[in-house]
């Protein structure tokens, strides 16, 4: 789950057209791509799926800084196919995007000149090589969590991405926890690096499912499109509930001194994240959102001739095709 | 008796100049990711990568093995110095421009598939099983690197300019691969390993026809490097070390 607090869009339509609309959505029927759906639905779902394939491709900046001091040549391989697998993921998700009327390279500059957004998550820094487990075990575990329930979102295109990827992320939370496993089993220092790489990642986690929307009109209209399905502290509590065991399994500590077991509520009580922090992360202020812009700016702009050069070629061969007919 | 042991150590440094050099290709093509001009690139790139850190597991296994001293893929990659690295100077290349990463790639693709053919046919059943193996993935990186090749040589005259200057920078580092030294010579004349000098004609044949279509020019009469399959190196290699083996070299105790 890469998007985060995603604005619905306003719809001002035909009432009995937007009627019929929401009763094939309350059908659990799919929307496709060429058949009618409001305005709002078609620029949200553009801002959503944009926001999360955004995500995916400057997620491989963090993972990517380690791929080159993976500490073993199969931790090497495994990294370079989930990072492999992730820019997949963008692709699939550009393409879902491009059936609602809007390119690749629209989308590309939107984020390149700011108007679109990726997840916060990934405006932390890898520093130890346990950080490439806990973005596996937690950022990946709580993406999972949004992703998992969006199998069944309205829009077809869009839903069937997601039962793809979930796939795909299911094996790469594992491949995070392995490498905790190994971490905390290990030596002292591999053991400080887990806990380490847990107190850094802990609360930026839970930001990953965006301040509480509980009394949002629009998580309340996307709700009602099935574009979100659950409620942010929904999944955050779902995922705390089930993140906290696998900590205790490990022997490392949440970096949280409230978090206890609510019986009544059959669930944990947690710290909420400081969202102070989380606006300044969106707003570009977190500790990489300089770094990782740059990267992806300066990947366009060095690949500028590449992308050239492959249309004038294209160009070339469709006209001799052209001059032997 | 004699000659075994020798031909063993022989084999070691063969087995050590094929995984060296898969090692810093995949090392080296590593470093793109996440910066690549397209997203199908970064895909691309990523993939063989993977394809050639696989390779690696399998030709730096196989040396362990034949050396026999206890030495698995991941000590021979994570624990030795420069100079006992094996690989080719071409592949520790800076990765340059995306047209020199792809050059280097293409110069290399277009020996390592006839010498893996080559290799397929090794008396040695482990050495043919890896070669097949390795094959079928590289055989489609050939592909690949060729057809953007052609397409960026003939494309803009900036793609041109930029190919060409790749082509002249990396044609210096070509000759190595196909030059025999008495290990290459033994080697082959045991049956197990093919010599590199009987690539040259197959690989020529690739790169002109390849080069011709993309409107490029290798240069003539130039010089060429030497060196690195039998362990001196550019200066470029020991940064890629440090990188590489910094944690199995700061940790040396630990399990990953």
């Amino acid at each position: 789950m890469y998007a985060q607090m995603v604005k619905s869009e306003a719809t001002n339509e035909d009432p009995e057209k937007l009627a019929a609309f929401q009763a094939r959505i309350d059908a659990g029927e799919k929307i496709e791509p060429k058949e009618w759906m409001p305005e709002g639905y078609r620029k949200t779902l553009i801002r959503q799926i944009g926001q999360h394939a955004h995500s995916e491709i400057v997620g491989q900046l963090p993972e990517g800084n380690w791929i080159t001091r993976a500490p073993t040549l199969e931790r090497m391989a495994i990294l370079l196919a989930k990072v492999q697998d992730e820019a997949g993921h963008g692709l699939y998700l550009y393409c879902a995007a491009e059936t609602l009327g809007v390119s690749r390279d629209e989308l590309t500059e939107a984020l390149l000149s700011g108007k679109m957004k990726y997840s916060s998550i990934f405006n932390y820094p890898t520093l130890n090589w346990a950080d490439i487990g806990a973005v596996g075990w937690l950022v990946d575990g709580a993406a999972i969590m949004n992703q998992v329930p969006l199998q069944r979102t309205s829009f077809g295109p869009y839903s069937r991405a997601m039962i793809r990827i979930c796939k795909e992320e299911s094996f790469h939370q594992r491949q995070g926890y392995d490498i905790m496993m190994k971490m905390a089993q290990g030596t002292p220092e591999q053991k400080a690096m887990a806990q380490d790489a847990l107190n850094r990642f802990w609360y930026p986690s839970l930001m990953m499912f965006g301040p509480s929307d509980k009394d949002s009109v629009h998580s309340a209209q996307s709700m009602a499109w099935k574009i979100k399905i659950n409620t942010n502290d929904e999944l955050r509590q779902k995922f705390v509930d089930q993140t906290v065991p696998q900590a205790e399994y490990l022997g490392l500590t949440i970096p949280d001194p409230e978090l206890r077991w609510n019986e009544e509520k059959g669930g944990y009580d947690f710290s909420e994240p400081d969202w102070s922090e989380f606006f300044e992360v969106i707003k570009g202020n977190g500790p990489c959102n300089a770094e990782r812009m740059e990267a992806r700016q300066k990947a366009w702009d060095d690949g500028a001739w590449f992308r050239e050069g492959l249309m004038a070629h294209a160009r070339k061969r469709a006209a001799a095709k052209v001059a032997a007919e | 008796m004699e000659t075994v042991v020798d031909l063993d150590a022989m084999l070691f440094e063969g087995l050590c100049r094929m995984g060296d050099t898969t090692l810093v290709l995949g090392h080296r093509v590593s470093e793109w990711c996440g910066h690549a001009p397209v997203l199908e690139e970064d895909i691309a790139l990523a993939n063989m990568a993977l394809d050639l850190i696989g390779q690696t597991q399998l030709w730096l296994g196989l040396a362990g093995e034949v050396e026999g001293k206890g030495r698995d893929a991941d000590m021979l990659a994570f624990r030795r110095d420069a100079w006992e690295f094996r690989n080719l100077l071409l592949v520790e290349r800076p990765n340059g421009d995306f047209g020199q990463t792809l050059m280097r790639q293409f110069l290399f693709d277009a020996w390592h598939q006839p010498m893996l053919k080559a290799l397929e046919g090794s008396n040695d059943p482990r050495i043919a099983e890896i070669a097949a193996k390795a094959g079928r993935e590289v055989a489609y990186h050939l592909e690949r690197s060729a057809d953007l090749v052609i397409r960026l040589g003939d494309g803009t005259a900036e793609s041109h300019k930029r190919m060409q200057t790749a082509l002249d920078r990396l044609w210096p580092y070509t000759g190595e691969m196909m030059t025999s030294d008495a290990t290459d010579r033994a080697l082959s004349e045991a049956g197990v390993m093919a010599a590199p000098d009987t690539i040259r004609p197959q690989w020529e044949a690739v790169v002109g026809e390849v080069l011709g279509e993309a409107t490029l020019k290798a240069p003539e009469g130039a010089y060429m490097h030497k060196g690195g399959k039998q362990g001196t190196h550019s200066e470029h290699l020991g940064h890629m070390l440090a990188t590489m083996q910094w944690l199995q070299r700061a940790y040396p105790d630990a399990k990953w």
